[in-house]
């Protein structure tokens, strides 16, 4: 075991290999099975690249991986202060791993604040490596620190590496023409060089991202370079750091393939692309810019080349209509937002339940109710997805699972959209979006074809044999009606929010056509094609946790521990919300206990309960957090055991 | 107009044969107040609609909420009726993403300058491949009887027992200040100048708002009768001709002059003011004459009204950029690829 494992429940999880020189070096090396490192610095500071970077190496590096990027609402909080504290946390391994972590084995704390933020996330025994410069008297006190800890013994219990980052960034710079600030601003890329150091990690590519990154200033690019190299070297040769560390390769952990990594918006982002491909028709996003969805905007805008049309609105509502309008085109129209966005949009979305045409309206959720907390990462618009319109409005309800999941989890949403016409949302979350993991690429042929007919002639036949076309009349199996786009002759129709005639699409007040069409739409939803949930009992537990969206990997990561201790549990998690699978009512029925662990009050379970009557019981955590592993393998076991 | 502007109106494909007004009519019953103004717009629109020649399925008509926007089920074209204040929004989506359509967006005063107010000024300065007709009448119809946004001041309605406290909005103002590229006014009654209005809106590239005086004969009854009433529409009305010096009243016995501060003012023609009478101009580089003419009017009164165009300019059309911007993309970077795209740059290969 090596001083890194950070707690008894870890422990199951490793399996430290012997030391072994590195060849070459005169220090000693490491192997290690999985390392959890946070970098945590004001949010000026430049942590979150620092973090991306040292991800894009550890990818490359073929490690399995996620990460946590965590930070402030504020653009730059008052600097040094705990409000503005900015953090990065990486977890890599040489084995299959399912989340961020729940502790850290290292922190980077650039100053004060980041170390008062996050040293009570670390295990007894963990590192931590400070920017000593940082630790001045009025930079203590801003944090209410009376004495430093660097000195006071509070620290006693970690692995203290008081590294002056500021200073040796300087001095390493000396050479260029660079002003003392200018300088101390690539102190984050010396930090990165020395954990590059510590661990290993490929370096070509971090000093060809600078290089781009600030090709019009060559000057700091260099200096950049520069910096990082500095603390590579550092590592390499002060006395401080004895030990550097190999985690291998995961190659195990993955089937064979071509792999990048890949962020939840990004994912989504392509996965847009590639159903816009499949279903041969073009992409529209018409969108406003909200946290934690703009990503997804400013992605696709970058690929007009794929014929991807993005309409940045006056408002959330324009950005809906303007979708809805592409839609009736005969666009792959597609909204993303998050809950305060989906609040005004609600109304449109009534509409496009009523008009019956595709649309994907993607919510990045985050904190809520109202403003909330912007950053941060919950589940809480699921009810307002299954119930947030006036009237009885079913639309389809997908989520991703993971950040990787979240192309598929867009196709799927696509596939239920254009081939039933109903707007579908897809529910992703703060912590997918921002959070990234290994990929495999996919083959092109592997896609689902999501090809589209639209209608072309006429489809009904009146009493005195007149050949008319009615926009109402459905496809007997999936319900859908036909997609008209105009520019189609003979096919010319009005649609609107008025209750419509089933067939004709005329305007209808008549009581028992509105009972019919309410039911019919319903009926519609309710009839989509889901593929059955699986279920994963290896040994026929009494015992199911039913999860959600973006816990799968907390709940994965807890039900694997539980395993690994002796317990009995089954897991299963739902990528459809609506319509369930066809088999869940069956699945539950064969459980004791059904525990649903969610970022929220309760919203699945209570969907649950009311949908199979079952004794769901919840676990639920609203801090902005995702779960952690160790406190979910807890709850769960106080249910096996209840 | 210039070249890129009549390319832009030839993207709609032309009707194969000779279409008439009946080609234009649903088969749907007109559900108005038998005697509302809508019924005039209504046939000055599917009367005018053949001389445009544009194949009928290439057309769509896209309404918010109210009165007015029943419209779209009555025209035999492709149609959307959708939600209060939010047709420039749909109708932005779908014209930007169909450059081959031809697409109207009919609206009310409450609709387009109340809940919809934010939709129609963005709608404008983006100068969307719109035409945007706004039936103005002055008051809420569908919810039967409340002030609008273009009511007058202290005005006695349902919801204003005592007068509306709300200074109105003067459309043609609103929609200059919005950038607006075409802004035109004209009067249900009068189809003939309707027609023209339509005509000119129809072939501008871009964004044209026609604000239509419409009379709600329930609600609001007879509230632009100073314009249609023969005697007193002499007095009060000005019509705009491009070109043509500002002139009304019996024998063209009135005009506009600017005066020493800068101001527009009516002035009794003379022989030694006759030259300084001021030539409408709306295709003028800048918005400031057409803005001071349509303030000329009283709003109480209706007195010095101008109808006809205020202002028509070529300047981008959103759409057409939009479009550029992928040709461009094209151009640059080449025809998205698939698969490049999602391999992107850093990838590793793990082998069986």
């Amino acid at each position: 075991m090596t001083s890194q494992v950070s707690s008894p429940a870890e422990q199951a999880d490793e399996n430290a290999a012997g030391r072994q020189r590195r060849p070459g070096g005169a220090k000693d090396v490491r192997r290690l099975n999985r390392v959890i490192i946070r970098f945590a610095g004001d949010s000026g500071d430049g942590m979150q690249l620092t973090g991306d970077r040292f991800t894009s190496e550890t990818a490359s590096f073929g490690n399995d991986l996620s990460t946590l990027p965590n930070f402030p609402a504020e653009i730059r909080a008052p600097a040094g202060t705990l409000p503005g504290v900015s953090s990065f946390q990486l977890h890599f391994a040489d084995h299959d791993i399912l989340t961020p972590g729940d502790a850290p084995n290292v922190l980077v704390a650039m100053n004060p604040a980041a170390l008062k933020a996050n040293v009570g996330d670390l295990p007894r025994g963990a590192e931590i490596i400070v920017n000593t410069d940082e630790f001045t008297k009025r930079a203590l006190a801003k944090v209410g620190y009376a004495d430093s800890p660097l000195d006071d013994g509070s620290l006693d219990g970690y692995q203290l590496h008081p590294v002056p980052l500021t200073t040796l960034t300087v001095e390493a710079l000396k050479e260029f023409d660079l002003s003392r600030k200018e300088a101390e601003r690539s102190k984050n890329m010396f930090a990165l060089g020395l954990l590059s150091w510590m661990y290993h990690r490929p370096t070509e590519a971090t000093e060809k991202f600078l290089t781009s990154k600030f090709a019009k200033k060559p000057d700091i690019a260099a200096a950049n370079v520069a910096a990082f190299r500095a603390g590579w070297n550092f590592g390499e040769t002060t006395e401080d750091f004895a030990v550097s560390y190999e985690v291998a390769p995961a190659a195990r952990a993955f089937p064979p393939g071509d792999y990048r990594n890949i962020s939840g918006n990004l994912a989504l982002a392509y996965g847009l692309i590639a159903a816009s491909r499949q279903a041969d028709l073009p992409l529209f996003l018409g969108s406003y810019p909200i946290t934690p969805a703009s990503d997804i905007l400013h992605e696709l805008s970058k690929h007009k080349n794929f014929g991807v049309r993005t309409f940045q609105a006056e408002d959330e509502i324009a950005g809906i209509g303007a979708a809805l309008g592409a839609a009736f085109g005969g666009s792959l129209a597609v909204t993303t937002t998050s809950g305060p966005g989906v609040a005004l949009k609600s109304e449109t979305i009534g509409l496009a339940v009523s008009l019956e045409l595709p649309l994907l309206v993607i919510d990045i959720q985050r904190g809520g109710p109202s403003t909330g907390l912007p950053t941060k990462t919950e589940q809480a618009d699921l009810l307002q997805a299954m119930y947030g319109r006036n009237g009885e409005a079913p639309v389809a309800v997908v989520a991703p699972r993971t950040p990787a999941d979240c192309f598929d989890a867009a196709l799927e949403a696509a596939r239920i959209a254009v081939t039933y016409r109903t707007p579908v949302f897809l529910l992703s979350d703060g912590y997918l979006a921002n959070g990234s993991e290994p990929w495999r690429i996919p083959d092109l042929d592997e896609l689902p074809d999501l090809q589209v007919q639209f209608a072309q002639g006429p489809n009904h036949t009146l009493e005195d044999g007149t050949e008319v076309f009615w926009p109402y009349k459905r496809d007997p199996r999936t319900l859908a009606r036909p997609w008209a786009v105009p520019g189609t002759p003979g096919l010319e129709h009005r649609i609107g929010g008025i209750e419509k005639q089933d067939g004709t699409g005329n305007i209808s007040y008549d009581p028992a056509n509105h009972d019919l069409m309410v039911r019919t739409r319903q009926a519609k939803i309710d009839g989509i094609d889901v593929p059955d949930i699986e279920v994963d009992d290896p040994d026929g537990a009494p015992t199911l946790v039913l999860g959600w969206g973006s816990t799968y990997g907390p709940i994965t990561a807890a039900v694997r521990r539980l395993r690994a201790a002796g317990e009995s549990i089954a897991q299963a998690h739902l990528r459809h919300l609506n319509p369930f699978p066809a088999n869940l009512g069956e699945v539950l029925k064969g459980y004791d206990k059904v525990v649903v662990p969610e970022m929220n009050l309760g919203q699945l379970a209570t969907l649950i309960r009311a949908k199979y009557l079952v004794d769901a019981r919840s676990f639920n955590q609203v801090n902005g957090m995702p779960f952690k592993a160790e406190q979910l393998a807890t709850a769960l076991k106080e249910a096996i055991d209840d | 107009m210039t070249d890129s502007a009549r390319e832009l109106l030839q993207l709609v494909p032309k009707a194969e044969g000779k279409q008439s007004m009946k080609d234009f009519k649903s088969d749907q019953e007109v559900r108005w107040c038998p005697g509302c103004g809508d019924y005039a717009i209504l046939a000055a629109v599917q009367g005018f609609m053949p001389e445009l020649g544009l194949a009928r399925e290439n057309i769509v008509f896209v309404s918010g909420i109210g009165c007015s926007s029943r419209f779209p089920y009555y025209m035999n074209t492709y149609g959307m009726h959708s939600i209060h204040g939010r047709a420039p929004a749909i109708a932005t989506g779908l014209a930007s993403s169909r450059r081959d359509l031809s697409v109207w967006v009919i609206t009310g005063d409450g609709d387009a300058l109340s809940i919809g107010g934010n939709h129609l000024i963005h709608a404008l300065r983006r100068n969307v491949n719109l035409k945007i007709l706004l039936f103005n009448n002055r008051i809420y119809g569908l919810t039967k009887g409340q002030y609008s946004p273009t009511s007058e001041l202290g005005k006695i309605t349902k919801s204003t027992p005592m007068g509306s406290l709300d200074a109105p909005f003067n459309p043609v103002s609103l929609a200059l200040g919005a950038e607006a590229s075409f802004v035109a006014r004209t009067i249900d009654s009068d189809r003939k100048h309707l027609t023209e209005v339509l005509r000119a809106a129809a072939d501008h590239p871009g964004t044209a708002l026609i604000e239509i005086y419409q009379n709600c004969n329930i609600f609001n009854d007879g509230a632009f009768d100073a314009l249609k009433d023969k005697q007193r529409a002499e007095e009060a009305l000005i019509r705009l001709e491009h070109g043509q010096p500002v002139r009304f009243g019996a024998d063209g016995s009135r005009g506009v002059v600017r005066d020493r501060a800068g101001e527009l003012t009516v002035v009794t023609v003379t022989p030694d003011n006759e030259a300084d009478l001021l030539v409408h101009d709306a295709h003028a580089a800048s918005p400031t004459t057409a803005f001071a003419l349509s303030r000329l009017a009283d709003p109480d009164t209706l007195h010095h009204t101008p109808i006809g165009v205020f202002r028509a300019v070529d300047r981008p059309v959103y759409d057409s950029l939009m479009s550029e911007q992928l040709d461009t993309a094209i151009e640059q970077q080449g025809k998205g690829d698939l698969a490049t795209l999602l391999a992107g740059g850093d990838t590793w290969t793990v082998v069986g």
